[in-house]
This record gives C-alpha cells, structure tokens and sequence, in this order.
C-alpha cells in the first residue's frame, strides 16, 4: 500500500461522508456547503490522476462558479434555512429502491470489468497538464469546443431573457 | 496502481446523487444531486484517461462541465421564474402538467 493510495482513501471517505451530507442536510445553505467539500475532494482525486489541469478547472468552475450560483438562487427563492422544514419528498422507499438499484448495478458492472485493470504508474503519457491538454484542445477538439462556446452564450442570454419578464412588454 | 477503486468511489457518488435528486423536494437541493452525479461520471471519464494513457477522457470532462455550467445557469433561471410566478421552490408544487 502506497502513499497515493493511503491518500485516495483519505480523500473517497470525505468524498463519500460529505455527498451523503448534501444530500442528508436539513439546511440549504449547509447542503451547499458540504458540495464545496465533495468537490475540493474530487479535485485532490483528479489530481491523483494526474490530470493536473482538469483539477484546478473543477475548482475554479464547480467550487468557485456553480456553488456560488447555487448559493444565490438558494437566497434568490427564499429557501428555507431553518432546520425542520419539509425538504423530503414523500417517496422515500422507491427513492431508496432506485438508488439502492442504481449502487448495486453500478458496482457489480465496475467490478465484473475492472477487476484487473492495473495502471503502470512509470508510464507517463497521458498526464493532464496545462500543454498536452491545450494541444488537445485546440488540434482535434477545435470543434466541439467552439460549438461549447455557442452553448455557453446560448445559456447566457437565455438567462438574462428568462429572469427579466418585462423584456418585451413595454 | 488500481484504478479500480476510483472507479467504486464514483459508482457510490453516484448513487449518492440519484437517491438525492429522488429524495430531496427543494428544486434547489435536487440541483445540488445532479451536480453531483455529473462529478461522479467525471471521475470515470478521468479514470478511463489515466487507465488508457489518452487524454481523451480528460478533454471529455472539460466539455461535461462546460455543459453542466450552461445547465446550472438555465436550470437556476428556471427555478427563479418559478418561484416568482407560484412563491415556491417546491417540486411538489409545479403539477399543472398533471392529469
């Protein structure tokens, strides 16, 4: 057992323990919180795989953009920040059934394929920094990426015109 | 290295979003599920990268989170609308297109 892996398990109980905590908090704004948790320990994971680049950009994006956006629409509808109020649904054993489904599923089908899988840690093609990926990126991937581009300005300005219903009535 | 225990983590993560985006009733909540479901496929999409040496993987999960930040940004404006026009975040309350 190596370091790395002494590490990964470190950071997969946090992973584990925190998502449950999304999902258990009675709070919104603690729910929220704890996703930072889950995803700073999913970007030390990604960083044990070498995909240093994919690492900081879950930060920047996920820890950094999307909890705050989740955060304001959070204070945007008023949620409910006291403990006790009724955010369960009714439908807790068929959620617990799908999800139990899901896990089970999930797990056997990872096992039955991965069971060998092994990674020579020496071999060094494939990491994930800044220029293999920007070459990536910009030779073969040229076009979805700038299709992504138009996605994201689509979603902007569908946005703006979602959130402001006086446009067009004046 | 076994990447194999990666992999069981984001099958668990996973599992974790879903029985969320089932359980939880605030729209907001059920928001927060499926960020995480889409993490946990990262992770494999990452995983995979490593376990074939590609950075194919990788270049993949950049474009999972472009679209999941596009998502969040739509699916928030909805939520807001929604709640402007019915006074709630509820997803039990949003039935007109029931029966």
């Amino acid at each position: 057992m190596t370091t790395k892996d002494v590490v990964f398990g470190a950071l997969g109980l946090l992973a584990c323990c925190s998502g449950v905590l999304v999902v258990t908090a009675r709070n919104v704004i603690h729910a929220a919180l704890w996703l930072v948790v889950t995803l700073g320990a999913l970007a030390a994971c990604y960083l044990l795989l070498t995909a240093d680049f994919v690492a900081w950009v879950q930060v920047l994006i996920y820890a950094g953009a999307i909890v705050v956006l989740l955060l304001f629409a959070a204070m945007l509808t008023r949620a409910p920040v006291g403990p006790g109020q009724d955010l369960d649904s009714g439908n807790r054993p068929a959620a617990a059934l799908v999800a139990g489904g899901v896990g089970v599923t999930l797990v056997t089908l990872l096992v039955q394929a991965f069971r060998s899988a092994y990674v020579d840690l020496d071999r060094v093609a494939g990491t994930g920094a800044g220029r293999p990926i920007g070459d990536a990126l910009f030779r073969s991937y040229v076009l979805p990426f700038e299709i992504a581009s138009v996605l994201l300005l689509a979603a902007l300005v569908g946005a703006i015109v979602l959130t402001r219903p006086e446009i067009g009535r004046r | 290295m076994s990447p194999a225990y990666y992999l069981y983590l984001s099958a668990i993560l996973f599992t974790v979003g879903a029985a969320g985006f089932l359980l939880r009733r605030n729209a907001v909540v059920v928001f927060m599920c499926v960020e995480l479901m889409l993490n946990a496929v990262n992770l494999t999409l990452v995983t995979f990268a490593r376990i074939n040496g590609t950075l194919d993987g990788q270049i993949i999960a950049f474009f999972v989170m472009v679209v999941a930040a596009a998502e969040v940004v739509v699916g928030l404006a909805i939520i807001v609308t929604i709640f402007r026009t019915r006074q709630s975040a509820s997803v039990d309350d949003v039935n007109l297109l029931k029966y």
